[in-house]
């Protein structure tokens, strides 16, 4: 367990050190949103009827644009045939690693959400449920994104690939977490939304690092 | 004895075949050391050196054969493998944000050893690049903060992959005086080289000698 925390530590340490790549994710992140009201137009029930969905969708590209770095740094430095060296377990590392990209990402995208939810006129019955959504399901973006970051290491053009890999997986997580925002704003049952949304990230938590491990080995066999 | 090695102690390697994409790298290779022994292995370049240290770290999987620590297949507990070993390859994983210091005590806080790093540094002659960042490193300085890592943590094994790459002669002097002193404490070290590195009494492994006839150069 010390082991981990060693490793989330310099990887958060390493991440405050080169800060502007988190913050780059975070401009993305409100620019794509921005971008939505100067595309379909000012209308506030138009922007009330698309803000949840769209802060979504925007969160869940975000999230993936820092995924490609995730191993591949440590991958052309040697770092990581050296951490999967070390008497520890590298699915333990690999959690590690998904740990701190959602610490770095996940937590500041939600940071971001209030202020883009007042901006997209997201209705207030939405508003914490928005915040509530991408609590449970940004952790889950982070777990998915890795197994395809684990899959392109070696390969040229890595991110195209990554999102072709990770995204048609990151569907199911869109669908409940904008269907949760839609529940509450109209005033149905949000229950089952929340508890399929928590329902994939318990399943995500063992298997995805689980998943990134195997093929990492198959990544450092060459 | 140091490491908590008995004198029993040995790393052997039995009947190994290996190959990469259709091409047979070695076969029939064998091997044995023990406690205090070290192994140069020698070869034309695509001899399988780097492959070899590879299987050997457990990085790779033979195609046939046995490689055991005490007559146990490293393949049975990795984790315990990775704790007796310590594997330098071509790359320096030193992080260019991170100090010099900063690098050798991640790694050996991982080890769970207390740490040396101070002498670790000191034995390479690079104390005085302890707060440096690692962007600023050269090539040679990169690779003797890799192998301060490996001082700075003990572990009975030392697999190295051309140690002396990038290295000025103060530094292979430095560099054969801890593999002298980690031999005289019982460990064993398996290292490819072309250069000549002076280490007393060491076996030699020529893996031109397990190259498929048919392959020979």
């Amino acid at each position: 367990m010390n082991r981990f925390f060693t490793l989330v530590r310099r990887d958060l340490k390493m991440s405050m050190r080169q800060g502007m790549d988190n913050v780059m994710v975070i401009m993305f992140f409100v620019l794509a949103v921005i971008l939505f009201p100067f595309g379909v137009g000012p209308e506030p029930t138009i922007l009330a009827r698309i803000g949840a969905g769209v802060i979504w969708v925007a969160a869940l590209l975000s999230a993936m644009l820092s995924l490609e770095r995730l191993f591949q740094t440590d991958f052309e430095d040697g770092s990581l045939e050296l951490l999967a060296l070390q008497p520890m377990a590298l699915e333990i590392t690999v959690f590690a690693k998904i740990t701190v990209h959602w610490l770095t990402t996940g937590m500041a995208l939600i940071a971001a959400t209030p202020l883009l939810a007042i901006f997209m006129n997201v209705p207030s019955d939405g508003f914490w449920m928005l915040v509530l959504t991408l609590a449970l399901g940004t952790p889950s973006l982070s777990l998915i994104g890795a197994i395809g970051a684990a899959l392109i290491l070696g390969s040229r053009r890595g991110g195209v690939l990554l999102s072709l890999l990770v995204l048609p997986l990151y569907i199911p997580i869109l669908i409940f977490g904008v269907g949760a925002i839609d529940a509450a704003v109209s005033g149905f049952p949000i229950r089952s939304h929340l508890m399929i949304l928590g329902g994939l990230l318990v399943a995500a938590l063992p298997l995805c690092p689980w998943a990134s491990a195997g093929a990492i080995r198959q990544a450092l066999e060459t | 004895m140091l490491y908590g090695v008995s004198t029993m102690s040995l790393f052997t390697g039995t009947d190994l075949l290996c190959f990469r994409g259709e091409r047979v790298v070695f076969t029939d290779l064998a091997f044995a050391i023990n406690a205090g022994d070290a192994l140069v292995l020698r070869g034309h370049n695509g001899s399988g050196k780097s492959t070899l240290l590879r299987l050997l770290a457990g990085l790779l999987k033979a195609q046939k054969g046995d490689i055991s620590w005490n007559g146990e297949n490293i393949l049975d507990e990795p984790e315990q493998h990775n704790q007796r070993l310590h594997y330098v390859g071509h790359l320096d994983p030193i992080k260019p944000v991170l100090t010099v210091r900063e690098n050798i005590s991640f790694w050996s806080e991982l080890r769970g050893h207390e740490n040396d790093v101070d002498a670790a540094l000191a034995a390479f002659g690079i104390m005085f690049l302890c707060d440096v960042p690692g962007r600023f490193l050269s090539a040679g300085q990169k690779r003797r903060v890799n192998l301060a890592r490996i001082i700075a943590s003990p572990a009975p094994l030392w697999l190295l992959d051309e140690p002396t790459t990038a290295l000025d002669t103060d530094a292979i002097l430095a560099l054969e005086r801890a593999i002298a002193t980690h031999r005289q404490s019982g460990g064993m070290v398996i290292a490819s080289t072309h250069t000549d590195i002076g280490l007393d009494s060491a076996k030699t492994l020529n893996l031109d000698d397990f190259t498929p006839t048919e392959y020979a150069a």
